[in-house]
């Protein structure tokens, strides 16, 4: 796995600073609008249907009055090792050869086998056809498409910008700069807790990041490999050392 | 154990013919009742292909609920045929040549049903000949073989070959014997269907030795179809209690457990439904009850066997999910209705002789087990994902809606449906079977001493 992601060009990934993230949810609405993600309305949440590519997951540690809320921003860990790409029988889910986990809405037929796959749960089924209300129609994202009902999406960490990042480059003849393509959670987010890059670069703010001595991968016990780091809690009251997550 | 009686040839025509040259009243009403529920159940479905599967109950992660488990417990019925005419055909077991073509039956219907299960929960049914035809070679993409799903239609479709093919060849000498008593359409539609079968030695050569070859091609498939179903489980290390290496045996000795039950409950319809009192008899009963004693224990030692996997590894979130599955309501209640009727109640009713011969016993305990083994599957496929991996946040529960049960009640009424319209057209028991073996069980006298009449050439 790692001598594959170092052949590649790019190996997009994200650090994630949990001790930065104050749990605004900005992230949440700015993929919301970039990615054409349907509204969730009442219902959708009511069962359980509800999406979001990135969600904040708030947990509560301690007693009343002791009590500290903990938040996490969890989106597609873009695995390198990805339980959801061998179960999928049409090759609608695959690794592509810039360390993206991509999906093909139009080979998906919705057998949701790769959402049982997954671990960390960010997978989303549309069990309905989308729909918008009227005034919302001219909000939509020209460059995502829509998902019909009956098929599988999650986040793409906004795969059309990077697109477009790396063909404007390309037309220059030079390498992607780091921090020239943002994912619309990244750009968002008001606290820099959510930094996407190139892990390829040693230079890249993400590369520098990771190496950060905090730095830890959801259920590693699964050996995924994600693309998503995440940093710990920095916890003034624990002694050093001690991580969550 | 079994007495012999002596049933003469005419005989054995009449009554097992009933079916066809003589149906009975209670046919045509049966008939038309489940042929309702079964075009209410494919309106329902056209409306959840046609609306989206937001019809149903599941949610995130609940992505598989009531449809998955259906199908495997399908499958899981399908396991009858395989046992009875393969297993027990080599093996020589006498007794179960009434049920044979029951149970093959049992088998091509209820294998036709599992194919539907699947198809109707995926989220576009049109799309999915993707991955059940290799497609589009030109642009290099295959189906994903590393994909269970890419082997379950390829392991029920050979089931379902093999299993036709079997039913068949085993049909071949009963067609010929319905072509030369019927007139008019049905002659035509017999002959047709007989392949000018004469009854001569060598027409019976091949078809005995056809059925030898196929019940021994079909023993792999005996092993593979339900490991290979239980693969689209253990293979997903995210799930907590799917991600089992010992799935694949334990699939198919829960599967065998629920298939002769099935075999079991038809049995004592046929003997009801069309009065066949002489031909399956309590010894038969006998015989199949004592087969599943040994099969159900050897299915409980794998639940525990599962159960102790799990919880030995002292994993957190393994051991949240079996306490939710074993002591939270109302899994707690499922769990408890799923051993005693899986387990308890039936096999130890079956210990008794007594029971064993009484019908009606036999009739219930055998619907306890499949209820019980219907609920197993639940219990592993619906906990596992409602607690899926630690993410606490994102635990859901689910709660099936109502089109869901609905179409888990049609497949039974489907299933029956085939059964009865088979049975207008086709001996639900082999005419040549009973009497081979009445022949087989049969002596002469020569001289002083009772000899057999005919002696087996495998032998």
């Amino acid at each position: 796995m790692t001598l594959q992601r170092e052949k590649r060009q790019y190996s997009w990934g994200m650090v994630v600073d949990v001790d930065k993230c104050t749990g605004c949810q900005a992230c949440v609405l700015a993929c919301q609008a970039e990615n054409n993600v349907p509204l969730n309305l009442q219902d959708r949440f009511e069962r359980a249907r509800a999406m979001s590519w990135i969600r904040v997951e708030r947990y509560w540690e301690g007693e009343f009055p002791d009590i500290k809320a903990r938040f996490i921003p969890i989106m597609c860990q873009h695995c390198e090792n990805a339980p959801c790409e061998p179960v999928c029988p049409v090759f609608a889910t695959y690794h592509n050869n810039e360390g993206l986990n991509v999906q093909v809405y139009n080979r998906c037929v919705g057998t949701r086998y790769c959402a049982n796959g997954c671990p960390y749960i960010v997978r989303f089924f549309n069990y309905w056809e989308p729909v918008w209300p009227e005034a919302f129609r001219n909000h939509l994202n020209p460059d995502v498409t829509v998902r019909s009902r009956g098929i599988m999406e999650k986040c793409s960490f906004c795969i059309q910008r990077i697109r477009r990042g790396v063909r404007n480059a390309e037309r220059e003849n030079r390498n992607v700069v780091d921090g020239e393509i943002q994912t619309a959670c990244t750009q968002a987010c008001p606290t820099d807790a959510l930094v996407f890059g190139n892990f390829n670069d040693e230079d890249s703010k993400v590369s520098k990041m990771r190496k950060d001595d905090r730095h830890y991968t959801l259920l590693p016990h699964l050996a995924t490999d994600p693309n998503v780091v995440y940093l710990a809690k920095i916890d003034p009251d624990r002694s050093a050392g001690a991580s969550h997550g | 154990m079994q007495q012999r009686r002596t049933i003469d040839q005419i005989h054995t025509n009449r009554v097992l013919l009933n079916g066809q040259l003589d149906t009975p009243k209670w046919w045509a009403p049966t008939v038309i009742v489940l042929g309702i529920i079964v075009a209410i159940g494919f309106f329902l479905i056209g409306i959840m292909v046609n609306k989206g599967l937001g019809v149903t109950g599941l949610s995130r992660p609940v992505y598989w609920g009531l449809f998955i488990t259906t199908f495997v417990f399908w499958v899981g019925i399908s396991h009858a045929g395989i046992m009875i005419s393969a297993i027990l055909r080599l093996s020589q077991a006498e007794w179960r040549r009434p049920v044979t073509r029951a149970a093959e039956l049992l088998t091509v219907f209820s294998l036709l049903t599992a194919l539907l299960f699947p198809l109707m929960h995926a989220g576009r049914p049109w799309r999915i000949i993707y991955f059940i035809l290799p497609y589009d070679f030109a642009r290099g993409i295959m189906p994903n073989v590393r994909s269970p799903l890419i082997w379950d239609p390829v392991a029920i479709s050979t089931y379902l070959t093999g299993s036709t093919l079997f039913l068949y060849i085993a049909l071949l000498p009963d067609l010929g014997n319905l072509r030369d008593r019927t007139t008019g359409w049905q002659n035509a539609l017999y002959t047709i269907l007989a392949l000018g079968w004469r009854g001569n030695p060598r027409q019976w050569k091949l078809q005995t030795v056809g059925g030898i070859l196929l019940s021994a091609l079909m023993l792999p498939i005996f092993v593979s179809v339900h490991s290979i179903v239980s693969w689209d489980f253990a293979v997903t290390p995210a799930v907590e209690g799917w991600h089992s290496t010992i799935f694949a045996p334990y699939f198919v000795i829960g599967a065998v457990h629920s298939g002769v039950s099935a075999v079991v409950t038809m049995m004592a319809l046929m003997r009801w439904l069309w009065k066949w009192e002489d031909f399956i008899r309590p010894e038969h009963f006998d015989a199949l009850a004592r087969l599943l004693i040994v099969v159900a224990t050897g299915w409980l030692a794998f639940t525990f066997l599962e159960l102790l996997f799990a919880v030995y590894g002292l994993d957190a979130p393994e051991l949240e999910l079996r306490d939710m599955q074993i002591f939270q309501w109302p899994w707690n209640l499922l769990f408890v209705t799923f051993l005693f009727t899986g387990y308890i109640i039936p096999v130890g009713m079956w210990l008794q002789k007594s029971v064993r011969n009484n019908i009606a016993l036999m009739f219930w305990s055998s619907l306890f087990v499949n209820i019980g083994m219907w609920l197993e599957r639940f219990m592993i496929i619906v906990p596992g994902l409602a607690r899926k991996t630690p993410f606490v946040y994102t635990w859901e529960a689910y709660r099936p809606s109502g089109l869901e049960w609905f179409i888990l009640f049609w497949s039974l009424a489907w299933v029956t449906f085939l059964m009865l319209l088979f049975s207008r057209f086709f001996p639900l028991v082999p005419l040549f079977e009973q009497k081979e073996s009445q022949t087989f069980g049969d002596s002469i006298k020569i001289g002083r001493v009772r000899v057999p009449a005919i002696v087996r050439e495998a032998d």
